[in-house]
């Protein structure tokens, strides 16, 4: 066993697990928590296959912005200690059952593939090939999916803005109790 | 740095990830926990198009970039989300999903 | 040939106005719409006159005589190669001559309107109606082919179902745009048989190569007979059924006196002067094949023609509401029409009865039309129909008193008139082939001469009724058409005919045949005598001599009961026996299936619809299942 794959053996006990308790835990500020592991380890998981400026963005994006503003939305929707109660027996085992048949369709899918390793010499991913890339109209090129993107971000700026600021308490409660 | 790791691996783990998501998507009522079931779902795929750039096609960028705009496309969806889920719980006075249950017959 | 492309024009450009009038009519002023309406009219009167003109006196048909001219065709409905329906211009003598009259006539209708319908509601969808009437009217005389003729045909029906209800909120007027629009719609219904019959045999809809006498069409005809009569006349017998119900012909007739509760100009237009006279316009298109081909249906056209006159002319002597009258005089004189039509030969000396009749259809539209604007004008005046409410209008109508005593001796026969001539030509062309015909003519001629003047003698002479305000003579708009269409009527009688409008489009040699000429107009003098007694003072002989006919004068003042005939027709036999078990089946079956499918759907919807429970995490088990499934489907059993 080398180095790196003690490494891998870490990350992966870590996304599994944490994965595992982010959809379990009954504490919602601890679910975030674990999301937050969750998502820092894929970024190691980044490192090691050598996309450092993607597991950057990953830490610095997911970890840094993401989880900071589910949070925040925590913090303004919820109670901290406040408990969920656990779901249906029903519930659960139904979805338990139809996640691990996927999981394991997939996983035995994936087995039973004969994967080609390729011996072509990999490129270098440095920040240069990718700024290149982003702006480049050529057969590698992404600017048009670059542009898209730029619209989206604007677009859902402005729309988180227009529809966290409209409403506000409905004139007519619906008769539905918070069971919190 | 992946060396002696085979593909398989990465994609068990993320899929093991994925359905974890799923699993949370399912049972969570929470809607700020549903959302973060996304964002596994998410992240798992992104783990798979980097597994397959690096170990299947190492001379191209394509898995890195849809990465990147995978992680551009969360970031939006997070925060629309979010704020529909404030909106929400304005509306509702609660973001349990159970009881969003307005659009039905 | 001239060029005769500019044609086109005359029915576009009603069809124009109509949608001009009848889209932005009512963000117009009324008063602008109508003036609109009456321009536009009045163009392509001027374009008709230079039409008629060019061709009949442009000096090139002065040898061969007066061909047809297709001025403009194009493919309408191209179905296939053979079987195709074109739109087009066609110009003959006759259709250049219905040409003059509809424009002529439509004109002075606007105008008069202008003044008659000042004021109404709807004033400018009055005017787009008449744009819509005077398009289908002159589409229907240049048609091109017998289809054409066909859809302009249901097109006038239209209109003339939308003028008779005008009034819609009157629920008489309601009744008789229904009554008028069935009943010729039924009788259309044996034209198309027609139609489909006669073009099945001959291969062909277009009306030159249908009417030349030399052409294939003639030859082509098949020989096949049925119950004893050639295809070919069983096909004229049904064509000449529409001209029936389109000209109020007995046995179709009972829509022509209801339908004189749409507003007076629009009787002029339609139901006196253009429109009626459709169906003898249809007899002389198609008349060398009724000549040629089918003599039979010739026959039927003349006895049914002479029936209709005297029958008419009967009831016209008993009804008291003018425009009742004038309704039946106009299905009197259209059944002297298809008599002469009837009674005519083709070509040369023996085509007289042909030219009469279109002679007759010209004069008559004239005194027709100025008859029922004078009957509007007074009714205008006095506010009713009905002339017992009448008497001594001369002293307060001068004008109107005037042309309608002109327009009266018109009809009568009285020379040097219009009618006269027109007249006298039938007579003889009557005289010459059918004795019979004849007598029946000339009891007619002596019938019109009396019920006219009764009806003159009675509104304007006669006793002094005392009148709740004043009666006033009409506005200029609407005497001046009167004058025009007087003068008309005196004049159209000198138009040279023979040299014109003749069957096979040579000129012939035609004189005033005094034999026949002098007793009739002693007919029509005696015929004027007897109304001048009976109606001139306030006197008890018209009840003595009802009393005298007794039972006839019932039976006439009942329009023979023809009405009641239908009724009993349609009620008693009809819709009981045959559409009360339609409709039972309909009800109960048809319906019943469609209403066991919808309540089916219904409960099935009801009970599937908790699926949509509005839980969005079961919507997503279901698609995550689902998702499943199918791909273990695709990599394990379908691979």
């Amino acid at each position: 066993m080398t180095a790196n794959q003690y490494m891998f053996i870490l990350f992966a006990l870590m996304i599994i697990v944490f994965s595992v308790l982010t959809v379990t835990t009954r504490k919602i500020l601890r679910a975030a928590t674990f999301l937050l592991f969750v998502l820092v380890s894929t970024s190691g998981l980044y490192f090691m296959l050598n996309y450092q400026f993607l597991a950057a963005i990953q830490l610095s994006l997911y970890a840094g912005g993401i989880v900071v503003l589910i949070i925040f939305s925590i913090l303004l929707t919820s109670h901290i200690s406040q408990k969920f109660e656990s779901p249906g027996f029903k519930k659960v085992i139904f979805s338990a059952l139809a996640s691990a048949a996927g999981a394991i369709l997939a996983i035995v899918t994936i087995l039973d593939y004969n994967f080609s390793a390729t011996t072509i010499a990999a490129k270098e991913v440095n920040m240069n090939a990718i700024g290149k890339g982003f702006l480049s109209v050529d057969y590698d090129g992404y600017v048009l999916p670059f542009e898209v993107i730029s619209i989206l971000l604007l677009a859902s700026m402005i729309g988180a803005i227009v529809i966290a600021k409209k409403g506000g308490p409905a004139k007519v409660q619906t008769t539905t109790l918070n069971k919190e | 740095m992946s060396a002696g790791i085979p593909v398989q691996y990465f994609l068990i783990l993320a899929t093991v990830m994925f359905f974890a998501g799923v699993y949370g998507f399912l049972t969570r009522r929470n809607l700020i926990t549903i959302l973060m079931s996304v964002e596994l779902i998410l992240n798992s795929v992104n783990i798979n198009f980097l597994a397959f750039n690096r170990y299947l096609y190492p001379h191209k960028m394509e898995g890195m970039f849809f990465s990147i705009f995978v992680i551009a496309v969360a970031a939006c969806e997070a925060a629309v989300a979010i704020a529909i889920i404030i909106n929400i719980y304005r509306r509702f006075t609660t973001i349990n999903v159970e009881d969003v249950n307005e659009m039905k017959f | 040939m001239t060029n005769f492309g500019y044609t086109i024009w005359i029915p576009l450009l009603p069809f124009l106005m109509f949608l001009l009038l009848g889209l932005a009519g009512n963000k117009l002023k009324a008063k602008l719409s109508g003036l609109l309406g009456t321009a536009g009219l009045a163009v392509i009167t001027i374009l008709s006159y230079f039409t008629a003109y060019k061709y009949f006196f442009g000096g090139e048909n002065a040898e061969e005589g007066f061909q047809k001219i297709q001025a403009f065709n194009t493919v309408w409905l191209n179905l296939t190669d053979k079987l195709h329906i074109d739109l087009g211009i066609l110009l003959d003598p006759i259709s250049v001559m219905m040409l003059v009259v509809i424009t002529t006539v439509s004109l002075m209708v606007h105008i008069y309107s202008l003044g008659y319908m000042k004021g109404e509601k709807g004033f400018e969808r009055f005017f787009a109606f008449l744009s819509l009437f005077s398009f289908s009217m002159l589409g229907l005389v240049v048609a091109t082919n017998i289809f054409q003729m066909y859809i302009f045909w249901e097109l006038v029906g239209v209109s003339s179902f939308l003028l008779i209800g005008f009034y819609y909120t009157k629920p008489s007027a309601v009744r008789a745009s229904k009554k008028a629009f069935i009943v010729t719609r039924f009788a259309d219904l044996g034209f198309l048989i027609g139609i489909l019959i006669l073009s099945f045999n001959t291969k062909t809809f277009d009306f030159i190569t249908l009417t030349d006498p030399s052409g294939p069409a003639f030859s082509q005809s098949t020989s096949a007979a049925f119950m004893g009569l050639s295809v070919m006349t069983w096909s004229m017998i049904f064509i000449f059924m529409g001209g029936v119900g389109k000209s109020a012909m007995f046995p179709f007739h009972v829509w022509l006196p209801d339908a004189m509760e749409g507003p007076t100009p629009v009787s002029a237009l339609i139901h006196a002067a253009t429109m009626v006279v459709a169906g003898v316009y249809l007899v002389a298109r198609m008349f060398p094949i009724f000549s040629l081909t089918a003599p039979v249906a010739l026959h039927v056209v003349a006895y049914v023609g002479a029936f209709s006159s005297l029958f008419a002319a009967i009831i016209a002597c008993t009804q008291t509401d003018i425009k009742r009258v004038l309704a039946y005089s106009t299905m009197s004189q259209i059944g002297y029409m298809m008599l002469a039509l009837g009674v005519s030969g083709y070509g040369g000396h023996e085509g007289l009865g042909y030219m009469a009749s279109m002679f007759h259809l010209f004069t008559h539209a004239m005194f027709k039309a100025l008859l029922f604007l004078g009957a509007g004008a007074i009714i205008h005046a006095v506010h009713s129909n009905d002339m017992t409410d009448m008497g001594g209008l001369r002293k307060y109508l001068p004008i109107t008193h005037m042309t309608f005593l002109i327009a009266c001796l018109t009809i009568a026969g009285i020379p040097p008139l219009s009618g006269f001539f027109s007249k006298d030509e039938i007579l003889a062309a009557a005289l010459h082939s059918n004795k019979l015909l004849f007598a029946v003519e000339y009891l007619v001629a002596g019938l019109t001469a009396f019920y006219m003047f009764r009806l003159y003698f009675s509104i304007f002479w006669g006793k002094d009724t005392h009148y709740h305000h004043t009666p006033h003579e009409a506005p200029f708009t609407m005497t001046i058409p009167l004058m025009i269409l007087a003068v008309g009527s005196i004049v159209t009688g000198f138009i040279p005919f023979n040299e014109l409008v003749t069957s096979d489009g040579k000129p012939f040699e035609s004189e005033l045949e005094l034999m026949v000429a002098i007793p009739s107009v002693l007919v029509a003098l005696f015929g004027i005598g007897f109304a001048y007694l009976l109606y001139f003072k306030t006197n008890g002989l018209p009840d003595k001599v009802a009393g005298f006919f007794k039972y006839g004068y019932k039976w006439a003042y009942n329009k023979f009961y023809i009405d009641e005939v239908y009724i009993f027709v349609t009620k008693q036999v009809i819709f009981r026996y045959i559409s009360t078990p339609i409709a039972w089946f309909d009800r109960h079956v048809v319906d019943a299936t469609m209403n066991l499918i919808a309540s089916t759907t219904q409960n099935v919807s009801f009970r599937i619809r908790d699926f949509q429970s509005g839980q969005i995490q079961k919507y997503a088990f279901v698609f995550i299942t689902g998702a499943v499934m199918l791909a273990i489907l695709f990599i394990y059993f379908l691979n």
